[in-house]
């Protein structure tokens, strides 16, 4: 039987609830919101904090909404609800693509996007849609807040900026009226984790690739983004051959790990087919409108 | 510490330590061993409840944070003498063999049904693609929800 080592349990009625919880029992002290991360990892001591804080009752922090030139997702907004969104549905396909390959429904009835970054998971499908899409993350504490960009907010391996008294409370992604986007994923069967999986976007301008964002989750690349791949394929005509360029680029950038999901080289080889599987996608998107 | 919830339609108060995961109070605690416990890491599927009236893996949910929530076991799909049509379904469609993991595959029925209650194939695989079924069983249980979604239940009896 797997039961998590003891320790002390509240509930936060509020943002200003749970960061003042979070300050006065210091690192001890960690923040849980669906737990399908957080909980399997205290099963097996890989994580043992003294002390939860339950979000699960700040219901204002459940939201997928346009405000101003960003979509804002609250951070204890679940899967689910992402991948019912009118709205994103909208604006980035990219977050249906995704939410139909994490993990199973019922997981994903838990599951909240500010859980899935802060755990940082090499292989989080959600890390690598909000990096491809530059997105930023705001996180709160008793001195106020800030604001960091997705691309910076990791620092390796399920280690983020996120400092023991701070709390994120939302994820923000530019709105970019026109752009297509898409989500590729080989995994071993269907909810694991990803072999290696490629989320993108693209704005196409008169045949031409204006802007873009690669990210790309399980295959060990900083910040769960390809910029060189990126730089390669910004101002280039929107053609096959400037994607498999491009997927060259973000193949060669990454760099993936033999475990038990399959070989570096196989990995690499997944990158590439599927980076220019989701640049095709995202750019036949864009030139339907969009989404 | 003092846990208080609503367990099909009872209320139940109890002191539990915080660790205590939802699976094991509603069997150690209530009795309940309709709900099953199977992998212990949110794969199998075989622990489904509702939580609020949504399908939740209760082995990864702390009795804590069930606190003042509605649950709703496997133990409330029977009314009265009445099987509910998924239970019905399962019976007539031989949907089990061991019996393992089909609590869990009938309260995700339950609730794919209640929110769609003309299912295609696709949409039941779908909705029950985060449960295992070790007999591979699973031709039958996709019969057994169809079977269901054309026998619904003739009145509503309670919730």
């Amino acid at each position: 039987m797997q039961v998590p080592a003891p320790f002390e349990y509240d509930r936060a009625s509020s943002v200003e609830e749970a960061v003042a919880l979070l300050e006065r029992h210091g690192a001890e002290a960690r923040p849980i919101a669906g737990g399908h991360s957080l909980l399997p990892m205290m099963k097996l001591r890989l994580a043992r904090p003294e002390r939860l804080v339950d979000l699960n009752d700040l219901t204002d922090l459940s939201y997928v909404r346009a405000e101003g030139e960003w979509i804002a997702l609250g951070a204890m907004t679940r899967h689910a609800e992402l991948a019912a969104s009118d709205l994103l549905a909208r604006h980035y396909k990219v977050f249906q693509d995704a939410e139909r390959v994490i993990a199973d429904p019922v997981v994903r009835n838990r599951g909240t996007v500010g859980g899935s970054l802060c755990q940082g998971d090499p292989a989080e499908d959600l890390c690598a849609v909000v990096a491809a899409l530059g997105g930023q993350v705001v996180l709160r504490s008793s001195g106020g807040g800030r604001v960091v960009a997705a691309r910076d907010f990791y620092l390796g391996p399920y280690e983020t900026v996120v400092a023991p008294a701070e709390l994120v409370t939302e994820v923000r992604i530019p709105i970019r009226p026109g752009s297509g986007s898409a989500y590729e994923k080989v995994e071993r069967r269907p909810g694991d984790w990803a072999i290696a999986a490629v989320g993108c976007f693209v704005t196409l301008a008169e045949g031409s690739v204006a802007d873009c964002g690669i990210g790309l989750a399980a295959v060990g690349a900083n910040g769960y983004c390809a910029p060189q791949a990126e730089a390669q394929l910004r101002g280039q005509p929107a053609t096959e051959e400037s994607f498999r360029s491009a997927a060259e680029a973000a193949a060669a950038s990454c760099r993936p790990q033999s475990d038990q999901r399959g070989p570096a080289d196989y990995k690499r080889d997944l990158v590439r087919e599927l980076t220019q599987r989701a640049l095709r996608r995202a750019a036949a998107r864009a030139m339907a409108g969009g989404a | 510490m003092q846990v208080s919830m609503s367990v099909n339609g009872e209320r139940v108060n109890r002191e539990v330590e915080p660790r205590i995961l939802l699976v094991h109070f509603l069997r150690d605690e209530l009795n309940l061993t309709g709900t099953h416990w199977g992998c212990d890491t949110s794969n199998c599927g075989t622990c489904v409840v509702w939580m609020d009236g949504v399908p939740v893996k209760s082995c990864t949910v702390l009795a804590a944070m069930a606190s003042g929530r509605e649950i709703r076991t496997v133990e409330s799909l029977e009314q009265g003498t009445q099987l509910d049509p998924v239970q019905e379904g399962f019976m007539r469609e031989h949907g089990l063999q061991c019996g393992f993991c089909t609590p869990g595959m009938m309260m995700t029925a339950r609730w794919l049904l209640d929110h769609n209650p003309d299912p295609s194939e696709a949409e039941i695989r779908e909705a029950i693609s985060g449960q295992i079924c070790r007999c591979t069983g699973y031709e039958n249980i996709v019969r057994a929800v169809r079977w269901a979604a054309a026998h619904p239940a003739t009145q509503e009896v309670g919730s």
